[in-house]
């Protein structure tokens, strides 16, 4: 990232009669597209040729921050580093080019790796079965819903339509829920952030089709009363959903299966090493435990006895929730990290990532306000900076953090804290990168104190100022016509 | 011991544990009830270099069969310029994440600007957000929003000859969210709209939707349609392959009030169904119930154009349950691979992609009926670039024999027996269309 900003838009470097492209010439004489079915208006597309097309989207991209820049330690998003041979097998010449629609022997190499990364995922999870269709996270959790409630359907059991949320939940939860059309009901946290068991005994009846839970969760603390929570949820017919966002700091140790949830899913863009990409392409595999492997939805990708590959479509599945196989190539990527690290490394992979979050939360709490004590698992929330008689604000933290060079944590998340400021660290930074962030934080934490209005004018050494947030809002600019 | 992805050393290890207060790794998890931990080894292959990965890949990608593609139905083989790999590997963009922090994120806000213009423009409409997953997912977000904005009505009419893909898609959320679906049928492969026309008028339906071109590569003659829908105060909804926008009379020339679909025909790789990119585009007046992210324009504290996440609102984040969507991450990078093709291609480009797959496309349905073993499925519609013929042979055995030759040859569509559906894209030279057909002709 450079500090000047390239603010131009592709609009502006067009030029009538310039080109960026080569086709081959028309072989086919004597056919054009009858007017009556054509457009009739003209388009915006820019003319431009290639370099200035090249030119335009480097520039661009002196403006942006990612893993590849510098931390990032972006609390429950999980932003670790992505490894480049990904890249090369996503990109992978034998798999480009196939059409998912394509005879199942004409791709035998693109099944087996959905196959086995089933597999290896649901090992991992402690599942009896994955689907890769889901694409991404909030998606995984959609379909997890369907599988919960088809189980109940082909059941029967008609009238349980309630889920169990926690209040520290990720806000996909609720939402997920609601598209599902469960009606959502909200579980409180004790003082130490973790659900209470006591507020939940009086919510479970007959008519709750299950419970939503991350653990860790949203605020890094390990739910230790999870055997029990599970007995009562299923003690009352309903069924226990795992959000995988916070899996990293199980792997190694502990899996969602043998605690007692149900149904799971896992973010292949965050505990699997793909890129979040700008905000995607995920993935969001859905594992289950025996017994629910008919509801996945179709299409089944199954192994016969033979050792070839198929795809199944099941009448008792919940249904299809995507057109074909899901972010494919997102798979090839979290296939070729699963091989990477192997059981070998994927052993240690949680426990780094925790002690990461451990040493941070230790070497801070003397200038952040640590509202939780104790061990946390992949990440922790600070509840601003002890010293407020200032007024200087987490936002003004996270964003004279970007001065420093590097990206902000979550902030105003979760909700349970005003001055919410989520920090994950993964197993892929280093302690001298992690060294270098806590002096940045300790110095941030005595200018708040010596000189707040600098900080709360921050950045200074961005590409930009502050945004006006408010006005975007209030005079919308949703295309470039508006500047017209 | 060290692994090329875990930084720390031995040394650091202990330091650390030291400052958090434990002795060793397994002490950070003291909490953790022993019943719950897994005291064995995971069942899943050793950590492999890169070296194994290349040759399994290689050993994996050598069990797929490289095909010449006349395969259609929602994925198209069109042409991706070498520029997108290249720019969307930059690891600026690849290794971001959601624009929260717009001071450092101006790359990825002002490329999905750039979508939302070119996107919101190709469709005829007033405005796009920032992407859905796929053309399926788009189509049912646009139902549950229709739904949403009709408060009692609850039904969504849907023509059958919409992809069958995107239908099942619609269907499975429609049940889990509580929609009436009804299927309009098709009358010689187009949505019979005298059947549209008398189940809008019991006054239920809260938006329809349509194919076009539909599933069966016919662009339908739509007109009449949305006054058709807007007089019983339902929404229309288009559904169509992006790249054909910009030949065909936009869904926004149709009247519609929110256009959906595939962008895949952009110039992304088929990559065996994905990653693709939904995109979503509505009137300005229902710009509050769209789901997913959005970017406006807006300025910083010392005037300059800048662009931010805005209206959010709307989203999971804010509003939870009561969101208009669950959507969170989106389809990001596939925005800009879109936006950069779009970009190069320019007007010129697109029209000609267009121009050639049409072309292309009704010559090798010429040829096939020249054969005398091809008929026409639907006669006297328009198709664009993809069709259906009936034929007398057994279209699994010809599939199998194009197949050993090297072809991809055209899908069984599903409602038409005893016939098969052919797509042609730009990539189609004469010579592969030829080679098909003699194919067929010794078939």
């Amino acid at each position: 990232m450079n500090s000047t900003y390239y603010g131009t838009l592709i609009f502006e470097l067009s030029k009538k009669g310039r080109k960026g492209y080569s086709l081959p010439a028309n072989e086919f004489k004597g056919y054009s597209i009858p007017e009556n079915i054509s457009r009739q208006s003209e388009t915006m597309l820019p003319e431009a040729d290639e370099q200035t097309v090249v030119r335009h989207y480097t520039n661009m991209s002196n403006n942006n921050f990612g893993v590849d820049t510098g931390f990032y330690p972006l609390g429950s998003c999980t932003m670790k580093y992505n490894p480049k041979i990904n890249e090369e097998n996503a990109s992978h010449p034998a798999f480009q080019g196939l059409h998912p629609l394509a005879p199942t022997t004409a791709v035998q190499g693109a099944l087996e790796v959905y196959y086995n990364t089933q597999k290896i995922l649901s090992e991992l999870g402690g599942m009896s079965e994955f689907t890769l269709n889901p694409f991404a996270g909030a998606h995984g959790e959609l379909t997890g819903l369907m599988v919960i409630r088809n189980y109940h359907l082909i059941r029967g059991d008609l009238k349980l339509t309630k889920i169990i949320i926690a209040d520290s939940a990720h806000g996909t939860n609720p939402a997920s829920a609601a598209v599902c059309g469960l009606e959502v009901v909200e579980v409180k946290s004790t003082d130490n952030g973790t659900v209470d068991v006591e507020a939940l005994k009086p919510l479970l009846g007959d008519d709750v089709a299950g419970m939503m839970m991350t653990n860790p969760n949203t605020l890094g603390i390990f739910e230790t009363k999870i055997p029990e929570i599970a007995k009562l949820v299923h003690d009352c017919g309903g069924l226990m959903y795992y959000d995988g966002a916070n899996l990293n700091p199980l792997l190694g140790v502990c899996r969602p299966g043998d605690m007692g949830f149900d149904v799971m899913h896992i973010n292949l863009h965050k505990t699997f090493s793909t890129p979040h990409g700008g905000g995607g392409p995920g993935s969001g595999p859905i594992g289950v435990r025996a017994g629910l492997e008919a509801y996945l939805p179709n299409p089944q990708v199954k192994k016969a006895d033979n050792g070839t590959f198929y795809v199944n479509y099941d009448n008792d599945s919940l249904g299809y929730i995507s057109g074909f196989f899901g972010n494919y190539a997102v798979v090839l990527r979290a296939y070729t990290f699963l091989l990477s690290a192997g059981k070998e490394q994927f052993a240690k992979m949680g426990s780094l990532a925790v002690l990461n979050a451990n040493y941070i939360k230790e070497s801070l709490k003397d200038c952040y306000e640590l509202p939780i004590q104790g061990l946390c698992k992949h990440e922790f929330v600070f509840n601003g900076l002890i010293d407020k008689s200032q007024h200087v604000t987490t936002l003004d933290v996270a964003k004279r953090l970007l001065d420093y060079g590097f990206h902000a944590p979550t902030i105003y998340f979760p909700l349970l804290f005003h001055e919410a400021l989520m920090i994950e660290p993964t197993e892929t930074e280093s302690k001298d990168t992690i060294d270098e962030f806590i002096k940045v934080m300790k110095q941030i934490a005595k200018e708040a104190a010596e000189d707040p209005e600098m900080v709360k004018s921050a950045p200074h050494k961005a590409p930009i100022t502050r945004v006006d947030d408010v006005k975007a809002v209030k005079e919308p600019k949703l295309t470039y016509k508006a500047y017209l | 011991m060290a692994y090329k992805y875990f930084p720390h050393t031995e040394e650091d290890i202990q330091q650390m544990l030291k400052v958090a207060g434990v002795q060793t790794l397994a002490d950070l998890y003291a909490e953790v009830p022993e019943e719950l931990k897994l005291k064995r080894d995971y069942n899943i292959p050793s950590e492999m270099s890169e070296v194994e990965i290349r040759k399994h890949f290689k050993e994996l990608g050598d069990k797929n069969k490289q095909l010449v593609c006349f395969a259609g139905g929602g994925v198209y083989d069109h042409y991706t310029p070498s520029v997108i790999g290249y720019i969307t590997q930059r690891s600026e963009f690849l290794t971001s994440y959601t624009p929260y922090q717009a001071e450092i994120s101006q790359g990825t806000l002002q490329y999905i600007f750039e979508y939302q213009t070119l996107m919101a423009d190709l469709t005829g409409m007033d405005i796009s957000n920032a992407s859905m997953y796929d053309g399926a997912t788009a189509t049912a977000e646009a139902m549950m929003m229709a739904v949403a904005n009709a408060k009692k009505k609850n039904k969504v009419l849907v023509s059958a000859a919409l992809n069958p893909a995107v239908i099942r898609v619609v269907e499975t959320y429609a049940k889990y969210h509580g929609v009436e679906i009804q299927l309009i049928p098709a009358a010689n492969g187009a949505t019979d709209k005298t059947a549209l026309e008398a189940e809008l008028a019991h006054g239920e339906t809260a938006r329809v939707r349509i194919g076009q071109p539909n599933y069966y590569g016919i662009a339908e003659d739509l007109s009449g349609v949305a006054d058709m829908c807007h007089e019983q105060k339902a929404l229309l909804i288009i559904n169509a392959p992006a790249s054909t926008l910009a030949a065909l009379k936009t869904p926004g020339e149709w009247g519609a009030d929110i256009a959906v679909g595939d962008a895949q025909s952009l110039g992304l790789p088929m990559s065996f169904g994905g990653p693709y990119l939904g995109y979503f585009c509505a009137k300005e007046a229902l710009v509050r119930k769209m789901p997913g992210r959005i970017v406006g324009g807006t300025t910083d504290h010392d005037g300059k154009r800048t662009f931010v996440l805005t209206m959010q609102a709307r989203e999971q984040h804010i509003r939870r349950q009561k969101a208009t969507s669950n959507i969170c991450s989106n389809q990001g990078i596939m925005t800009l691979m879109v936006t950069i093709y779009m970009s190069l291609m320019g007007p010129q480009g697109l029209k000609e992609v267009n121009e050639q797959s049409y072309a292309g496309a009704h010559y090798l349905y010429d040829e096939l009926l020249k054969t005398g073993k091809m008929t026409p499925a639907f006669e006297g519609q328009t198709f664009f670039n993809e069709f259906v013929v009936k034929t007398t042979l057994d279209v699994d055995k010809l599939q199998q024999h194009l197949l050993d030759n090297g072809i991809l040859g055209g899908l069984k569509p599903e409602g038409v027996d005893n016939a098969i559906m052919f797509a042609v894209t730009e990539q189609r030279s004469k010579a592969e269309i030829d080679k098909l057909v003699e194919l067929i002709k010794e078939a």
